[in-house]
């Protein structure tokens, strides 16, 4: 072993003595070592989070002599002699930090949880200087921290109430289908003990780093590393391409695994990884990539679609002419002949932007060998899929892999992809021991993949009594240079790009196209909120030809039960678009009457109201798509939930198993509950598609029904029995579980019965895929088993003088089918909102030039106005007590609505995302504005 | 090698001499080592006694150079401040605001730095010590370019001075910075401006743009046009001023053409917000 080999430059730790959470700690690192870096790794203090390492996102954020701080810029040798004070350490200590966890709780002001330490800690210092803060205060406060899953609004409400000591109201213990209960996970994010995927690793684990090209498209050339490593006697490993036992290979979908763990002699994208260095965590803080011995000769590079796609620009991939990647098709009726004889027609083209997730926590996570058997511990919202990718990279049977999820600090789709895994499986096979890594800020947003930037023509007919005549849609998606989920967004935009509207003539195409961009994948929406901006600024275009409302435009139109979907699709229930477009009616009255009356009074500011709708399709396009819950009940009559639906901060830890105890009759919290180990718990399938409501729900429920139908049978009691859990109703043998019926209690003699390998007396296990149909070559077919529907209504006010844009209100309405928890269906909402917002205004990632939070920009507490979330139940037969899918529904409408809203204020037209201040002062001047 | 925090400014000389790389606040140090190692030989000069606080000196201000942000917003300081405090306000964030200093804000020499054009209506000089002794340089002739400073080898900046220049009454001061969000935002354009007004009009009057060009600049030719100008003259006298010295370049924050655009009118209400402040009596 190396670990005592010599670092590669002279650092004398210096000795720094403080005040940490109440006790003295004396913590010796080398001179100029970050706070963060010594609370986390030296004094164990992990409740303190690194998302960027730059004062951008506030996670970090300590009191030092209570002053509010970004641990992460201040050298540990400057707090000699200080007070230093993280989240865990005021939660346990102060009162004022117990509120405010509380007062979190009851709002799910976490999600994820990964800003939380940094929130919290703001909060605390803003509480002890203005005890009753109201939201502006708050905002000013807690503005340097940044959150991707809550749109923020949660959080000011947490803390404005717990500022005003509001108790949270009480929620019921029951947990039942409808009750708004609180996370059941939510606490550990509250008191500091929660674990993300950089919190697994002990110290003195040895660190992987990725060398990585800093070029978009380049041939290279490794040096003699065997002559590098001996000059670098700390290194414990270098790893190339050579290093890979089996397939260097790795991708999502069948047919499109093309992107290569290490470049071989050519990299496609800025960020791609070509070598590893693993070694002590000292000497690699010490590292620096640029003296790796690589040598790049630079090749013409294309960004974008239309240079990917012109004549003599390069070919990234063999059998990929014109670097197409895949195309998707739908047609319904013959919309050229309807277009043509139209009464009126409108057309666009629109530009979007490759948009970031922005999670707060890097990649992260570790691997490590137990038993001769390959640990993967860490972030991730695809244990099962992680395990599936890595074997044929490591030559491994699948039974030899272990994925154990950690707590993941928002995922948003790019965390459904394989990261950091291989590497560090790589390298903990060769060296037989634990090996970590934690991707920087930039090597997260470098090398991950993002929303496809789109280039979208649209064309839209109506007749004159403003009835849908046609629709025509090409696309165009950046994929970046390897396929990730680029197919998905081909095959799901054509299918999705009329929204929730009833229409007998329709045509969509969309292409993937490879450039040397950034791979992009799966983000909130495969597509769809792209193609939504389109299709929905085009809709009022048309209201406004056509002399129409823009809302009962919408409504004229909204598809309804018994009508086809352009896939020829029809649902004779569950269609609830036009109910949330009807609910929008109010809002929609009083706050256009509200834009008028204050633009009345002149000046350069503009207000405008606007609308949009969506629908999403739920869970795999027309494929084979099961969740598989088990159940089990102990001797003690215990009974336990084996959840692995991964909970990435939209709440499938606490939704799955409301389903699972309602079917089973119990309450929610007398459940145990596994998480996604995949040693113990079977595959839930991927967080995504808004799919895990809707399928491992229906799983969780069958699951719950099989057990109920288990544990009456043991004792021949009538279905309308109830179960009795849990000593204290009862007591004497059996009387951890007990099933009354109208002859009276029964107990359950569990411990009678023999006990299986996992410690059950009484086990279940069920499956559940969503029935859907294969698409024809027209796209027509059932791909989904359920749509969600949602409209939301936004009040924007623009400063026609400088082309800024202000958000002040949004009413989003979404068919949720049932809401399984109503607190969460708000956090989804609003979270989901503020990404609409963010790809709205100002998200606009730039392969090699926004590879940070301060260049590309995210919205900000202030940024993201009150969200009003009207909930509609139009229920859905597939779904689990009718509840449908949410995840992406809740941002497909929010851009376009913005849009419309900013046309509706000034007249403008906008054909490009992000709307920056510059793109729209400059459509204000064309359309008159001085 | 080692982690240098001296409480007097001869070890400060010292250090600097065997190389080391000055800290203050830290909030643009630790980002501009971006993913690589960092300094292992460090001069933390926010322990020298001259370098922090706010202090009358004979004829002005002096800021020390190690002072927070927090410390700038939370003084009691006359009005012609106000647009400096209001430019600590918008500085990142709180946490940010409560580790960067205005020093570093100054030597970190951004095209976006936000204390650099309050501190130019404010004709601040600084104040740099090196073992030889002290120089004073107006602020204008400190920031020479971008990321580049007049500070020689073994120099450091200890103050800011600024002069009682706008004592008198009807001074007001304002700051204004346009961003494409709410915290954390880097500039597009700002504006600070500080007037003085005399029955009503502008009887002196400064007006300096930052992230518009290398070095943020005072408009000399508008400051000469607002001469005897009413507020509901400003606009018209903002829109036909020249904006000598304004290079603004094209990034992913905006083109250079709406820098020049919207600069006006930002410049417009800063001088209003400032009027609207100058109270004569």
């Amino acid at each position: 072993m190396k670990d005592n080999a010599t670092p590669p430059f002279d650092a004398l730790p210096c000795a720094t003595q403080f005040t940490l959470n109440g006790a003295s700690v004396t913590v010796s690192a080398p001179p100029g070592e970050r706070l963060s870096q010594s609370l986390r790794e030296r004094l164990g203090t992990r409740d303190v989070k690194i998302g960027c390492n730059a004062g951008d996102c506030g996670a970090c954020t300590v009191l030092v002599d209570g002053a509010p701080v970004c641990a992460c810029l201040m050298p540990t040798a400057r707090v000699a002699g200080a007070v230093v004070e993280t989240q865990a350490g005021l939660v346990a200590q102060a009162p004022l930090a117990q509120r405010l966890a509380d007062s979190f709780h009851a709002h799910q002001a976490a999600q994820c949880g990964i800003c939380t330490p940094g929130m919290m800690v703001a909060a605390v210092a803003l509480l002890r200087a203005v005890p009753s803060p109201d939201a502006a205060q708050v905002e000013d406060a807690l503005g340097g921290v940044l959150c991707r899953c809550t749109g923020y609004r949660k959080i000011i409400d947490a803390v404005v109430d717990a500022g005003l000591g509001r108790t949270p109201p009480k929620a019921p213990a029951m947990g039942d289908v409808g009750q708004a209960i609180p996370r059941l996970d939510g606490r550990p994010k509250l008191d500091g003990r929660e674990r993300f995927g950089d919190d697994i690793a002990p110290p003195e684990t040895l660190v992987l780093r990725v060398i990585r090209s800093p070029h978009h498209h380049a041939r290279f050339a490794l040096g003699d590393l065997q002559a590098w490593q001996a000059a670098n006697p700390w290194v414990a490993l270098v790893l190339t391409a050579a290093d890979i036992p089996g397939r260097n290979l790795f991708g999502v979908i069948p047919g499109f695994i093309d992107q290569p763990v290490f470049a071989v002699d050519l990299v496609r994208f800025k960020g791609e990884a070509v070598a590893a260095v693993v070694g002590p965590a000292d000497a690699m803080a010490q590292f620096d990539a640029g003296q790796f011995p690589i040598t790049w000769d630079p090749l013409p590079a294309v960004l974008e679609v239309g240079a990917a796609t012109a004549p003599g620009a390069p070919r990234l991939h063999a059998g990929h002419e014109g670097n197409i990647l895949c195309q998707g098709f739908v047609k319904h009726g013959d919309a050229e002949t309807a277009m043509a004889t139209a009464d009126v027609q409108v057309e666009g083209h629109f530009e979007t932007s490759y948009v970031e997730h922005g999670y707060i926590e890097p990649e992260a996570g570790m691997a490590d060998l137990v038993d001769g058997r390959l640990h993967i511990y860490g972030c991730t919202q695809a244990p099962v899929m992680d395990k599936e990718a890595l074997a044929p990279i490591l030559a491994m049977p699948l039974d030899r892999i272990r994925v154990l999820p950690s707590a993941t600090g928002g995922g948003f789709g790019s965390k459904i992809d394989i990261s950091f895994q291989p590497f560090v499986a790589l390298a903990a096979l060769r060296l037989g021991r634990a090996v970590r890594i934690t991707y920087s800020r930039q090597e997260t947003m470098a090398s991950t993949t993002k929303r496809h930037p789109a280039q979208i023509s649209l064309r839209v007919g109506a007749q004159a009594d403003g009835t849908l005549a046609a629709i025509a849609f090409e696309g165009q998606f950046n994929t970046g240079a390897y396929a990730s989920w680029g197919p998905t967004v081909a095959n799901r935009v054509p299918i999705h790009a009329s929204g929730p509207y009833a229409l007998r003539n329709y045509i969509a195409r969309a292409q993937g196209v490879y450039t040397n961009g950034t791979p992009a994948g799966a983000f909130r929406g495969f597509g769809v909120p792209q193609s939504a901006v389109a299709q929905e600024v085009l809709f009022d275009e048309l209201a406004e030809k056509l002399g129409q409302d823009a809302l009962e435009f919408r409504i004229k139109n909204a598809l309804s039960n018994g009508t086809p979907t352009i896939c020829g699709q029809v649902f004779q229930q569950g269609v609830g678009i036009k109910a949330c477009l009807k609910a929008l009616r109010p809002a929609w009255a009083q706050l256009n009457a509200q834009a008028q009356a204050f633009n009345a009074t002149g000046g350069p500011l503009r207000r405008g109201v606007g609308v949009a709708g969506g629908w999403y399709g739920c869970g795999n396009t027309s494929l084979p798509n099961p969740s598989t819950i088990k159940a089990g009940v102990r001797a003690d009559g215990t009974v336990v939930l084996h959840q692995g639906a991964t909970d990435i901060g939209q709440g499938s830890n606490t939704v799955i198993p409301q389903i699972f105890a309602r079917a089973l009759g119990v309450d929610v919290a007398q459940i145990e509950m596994i998480d996604g180990d995949t040693d113990r718990t079977p595959d839930a399938g991927k967080t995504s598609a808004s799919r895990q409501t809707f399928v491992t729900g229906n799983a969780a429920r069958l699951a719950g029904e099989a057990l109920r139908r288990l544990l009456l049978a043991q004792v021949n009691a009538a279905d309308d029995s109830r179960i009795v859990l849990g000593a204290g109703t009862y007591t004497g043998p059996g009387a951890g579980l007990v099933v009354e019926d109208a002859t009276g209690p029964h107990p359950l003699r569990l411990a009678d019965l023999p006990t299986d390998a996992e410690g059950y007396v009484l086990r279940v296990q069920e499956t559940y895929d969503p029935p859907t149909l294969p698409l024809d070559e027209n796209g027509q077919g059932a791909p989904y088993a359920q749509y969600g529907y949602a409209a939301h209504l936004a009040l924007v006010e623009v400063d026609t003088k400088l082309g800024t844009t202000r958000v002040l209100h949004i009413v989003a309405a979404h068919d949720v089918g049932c809401a399984i928890n109503p607190l969460l269906v708000e956090g989804q909402v609003q979270g989901g909102v503020a990404q609409g917002l963010g790809m709205a205004l100002m998200e606009e990632y730039l392969p090699g030039r926004t590879e940070n939070l301060h260049d590309y920009l995210m919205p900000t507490f202030g940024d993201v106005p009150p969200i009003e979330t009207l909930i509609i139940e139009e229920p859905d037969a597939h779904g689990p007590y009718g509840a449908k899918g949410l995840g992406e529904h809740a941002l497909i409408p929010t851009a376009p609505a913005i849009l419309n809203a900013i046309g509706r204020a000034t007249g403008a037209r906008l054909r490009k995302l992000p709307v920056t201040p510059a793109r729209l002062r400059a459509a204000l001047k064309e359309v008159g504005h001085a | 090698m080692g982690y240098h925090r001296p409480d007097r400014v001869e070890d400060a000389f010292q250090a600097l001499a065997q190389g080391a790389s000055v800290i203050a606040g830290g909030t643009d140090w630790y980002p501009a080592r971006g993913d690589g190692p960092v300094p292992q030989n460090l001069l933390d000069i926010t322990r020298l006694p001259q370098f922090s606080g706010i202090n009358r000196y004979d004829g002005g201000w002096r800021i020390g150079a190690a002072t927070s942000w927090s410390a700038i917003v939370n003084a009691d300081l006359p009005p012609a401040f106000a647009g400096l405090q209001a430019a600590g306000r918008e500085v990142g964030s709180v946490q940010i605001q409560n580790a960067g200093t205005i020093g570093g804000n100054l030597c970190n020499a951004s095209p976006a730095a936000d204390g650099m054009p309050a501190l130019l209506t404010l004709d601040a000089n600084v104040q740099l010590v090196s073992a030889q002794g002290t120089r004073r340089l107006p602020l204008a002739q400190f920031v020479t370019g971008v990321r580049q400073t007049a500070l020689h080898k073994g120099e450091l900046l200890q103050a800011i001075d600024i002069p009682d220049t706008w004592q008198a009454p009807g001074t007001g001061a304002a700051f204004a910075k346009l961003g494409a969000r709410k915290y954390l935002v880097i500039s597009i354009a700002m504006v600070a401006t500080i007037l003085r007004l005399q029955a009503g009009r502008v009887a002196d009057a400064r007006v300096a743009v930052g992230a518009c060009s290398a070095v943020a600049q005072r408009l000399g030719g508008l400051e000469k046009a607002l001469q005897g100008a009413a507020p509901q003259d400003f606009a018209a006298r903002v829109a036909q001023a020249p904006l000598t010295g304004l290079a603004p370049i094209a990034d992913v924050r905006g083109s250079a053409e709406y820098r020049l655009d919207a600069v006006r009118e930002l410049v417009s209400r800063a001088l209003i917000t400032a009027a609207e402040a100058a109270d004569e009596r």
